[in-house]
């Protein structure tokens, strides 16, 4: 692992260009992937990814927020900001994995949810709000990974799962270094020290129990096998539980907090 | 990118909006401007131009809507794990202007024969962001009256987190979400009053997780801060972007009620979802 890295550092390897996107991460974990659109209200954003894949033997709905890969991906997709239609995607890919008795897997890179004018008219926090209230519930196992940025609650959003992991070079709090610096010091600059303070590297989330498993970072097909095979062990553990148990091991989990 | 999700509106106008109003008898509405003799305001507190609330403490609030309440938690206070001076200092300094423990009070209310969990949030206690102990004692309301198949009714009032407890303030959105979920569940009623201001991860958690969703005139509601929205698109958002108002034309509010008609709009709601329906 890498915890020679700063605080600081590791946020800059979380924002790093070539850390792998969600759409490759998805490509390489199912077998088979089918992308699907749209949040059947008002639009379909760009920067939700959702859909179908093969884990393994077994059919798994995938939501993730995925950054661009160049300058017109990056602002089609808001560098990975959700708006609200994105929310909305997801959570309807998700309670049709309920029904189907299917399990999700969230990946997350995102610096937070779009700040936005529509956004604001669209109802940003009420989609948010919408994905924590049902998500929390949801009868299927629920696996969260945070493999980039998890920026605030546009992270969480998706990120209330059974489990949460975090790859080793990703970061989880609750607004930007930069903009801690900013709020409490008035000097973006010394987001260095804020990202010490803040407690935002997968080590200290993980003491803190915050998340339960740090992943090693996926940069080739052997570390991207290790991470598919955690995922399909995890899944099969917990989908080895009875419903009831399932529930009560996730309200545990975020009752603690 | 985006600084901040939870940041507030400006703390100008925060400052400007509560604390700073002079106690003279002269008082300016900070929404439409108009100056009025301060008796105007009312029992109520509201402005008798274009409706807007000033802001209220919690203990004030509860008088206005309930004829009896009992607090619970009481002394739940933010845990020994943070201990920052600056922090220490500053919940130090809100509990002792609002004679709270935290952000919101909490208890079962009664008015009339209805009996309810209330809880009310407190803009007064570092902008009534959303820390561990408030997180806990709104969670706590909740699986009270999950158990005791009691309504909740809720006034919502924040900045958003409560940055000085970084990821744990975070994860009070999905604690109480949890909580509230489960109320849902058991077939309770929750009404959520979003007042003035209610932004961040309050908006995007509980204050949007109601059954029936209020609101008072003029209120301020949003997601992100407008600040935050101006540096990232380069452009100014609409005056009213955030207001109640807005949110109602888009479909997220159920209602507006004037501050005088809250009491008695509550208790029929309350009354509605009891068994028998109209029964007093
Ligand atoms: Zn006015």
């Amino acid at each position: 692992m890498s915890s020679s890295l700063t605080a600081y550092e590791r946020v800059l390897a979380a924002r790093k260009a070539s850390k792998i996107s969600i759409q490759t991460l998805i490509n390489g974990l199912c077998d088979d992937f089918m992308a699907f659109h749209g949040d059947r209200a008002a639009g379909d954003d760009p920067a939700v990814i959702g859909g179908i894949g093969l884990l393994g033997e077994q059919p798994v709905t995938v939501v993730g927020i995925q950054k661009g890969d160049d300058l017109a991906e990056n602002n089609a997709r808001h560098f990975g900001c959700a708006e609200p239609e994105g929310y909305r995607k997801a959570l309807r890919l998700m309670t049709q994995a309920e029904k189907f008795q299917r399990p999700i897997v969230a990946l997350i890179n995102t610096p937070g949810a779009f700040p936005g004018v529509d956004a604001e008219y669209h109802g940003q926090g009420s989609a948010i709000a919408q994905c924590l209230l049902t998500g929390l519930k949801l009868k299927v196992p629920y696996i969260s990974v945070i493999v980039g940025e998890g920026g605030s609650g546009g992270a969480l959003a998706l990120a209330v799962g059974d489990t949460v992991w975090m790859f080793e070079n990703s970061v989880y709090s609750i607004l930007s270094p930069e903009g801690y610096a900013t709020i409490l010091w008035k000097d973006s600059r010394k987001a260095p020290e804020a990202a010490e303070q803040m407690g935002l590297t997968p080590e200290a989330l993980k003491a803190a129990g915050i998340i339960d498993r740090i992943i090693p970072e996926v940069i080739d097909a052997a570390s991207l096998a290790s991470f598919k095979q955690a995922l399909c062990q995890k899944l099969q553990q917990l989908q080895a539980q009875s419903v009831p148990e399932l529930l009560s091991e996730r309200r545990a989990r975020y009752r603690q907090f | 990118m985006p600084l901040s999700k939870f940041t507030a509106p400006t703390s100008k106008e925060i400052s400007f909006r509560m604390d700073k109003i002079p106690d003279h008898i002269w008082r300016q509405c900070p929404i439409c401007h108009q100056s009025f003799y301060e008796k105007k305001l009312g029992q109520a507190g509201v402005c008798p131009e274009c409706g807007y609330g000033f802001r209220l403490g919690a203990q004030k609030r509860v008088e206005q809507v309930a004829d009896q309440f009992k607090p619970i938690d009481v002394d739940l206070k933010a845990p020994a794990q943070f201990q920052d001076a600056k922090y220490l200092a500053k919940l130090a300094k809100a509990r002792q202007v609002t004679e709270l423990n935290e952000s919101v009070l909490t208890g079962i209310a009664r008015t009339g024969k209805q009996c309810f969990g209330l809880g009310v949030m407190d803009s007064r206690f570092i902008m009534g962001s959303l820390g561990s102990a408030t997180g806990e004692k709104i969670t706590r309301l909740f699986e009270k009256c999950t158990q005791e198949k009691l309504p909740v009714i809720l006034f919502t009032a924040s900045g958003g987190a409560r940055m000085q407890e970084g990821i744990h303030s975070l994860m009070q959105m999905a604690k109480i979400s949890q909580a509230v979920a489960e109320h849902s569940v058991a077939g309770l009623l929750y009404v959520a009053v979003l007042t003035d201001p209610t932004t961040g991860g309050v908006t995007a958690s509980y204050a949007m997780q109601a059954d029936i969703i209020l609101s008072e005139p003029r209120t301020l509601i949003g997601f992100a801060g407008r600040r935050v929205i101006e540096q990232t698109i380069h452009q100014k958002p609409p005056v009213d972007f955030q207001r109640a108002e807005t949110l109602l034309k888009h479909g997220f509010l159920d209602a507006i009620v004037p501050r005088a008609e809250l009491k008695t709009t509550l208790a029929k709601l309350l009354r509605w979802h009891q068994k028998g329906g109209q029964a007093e």
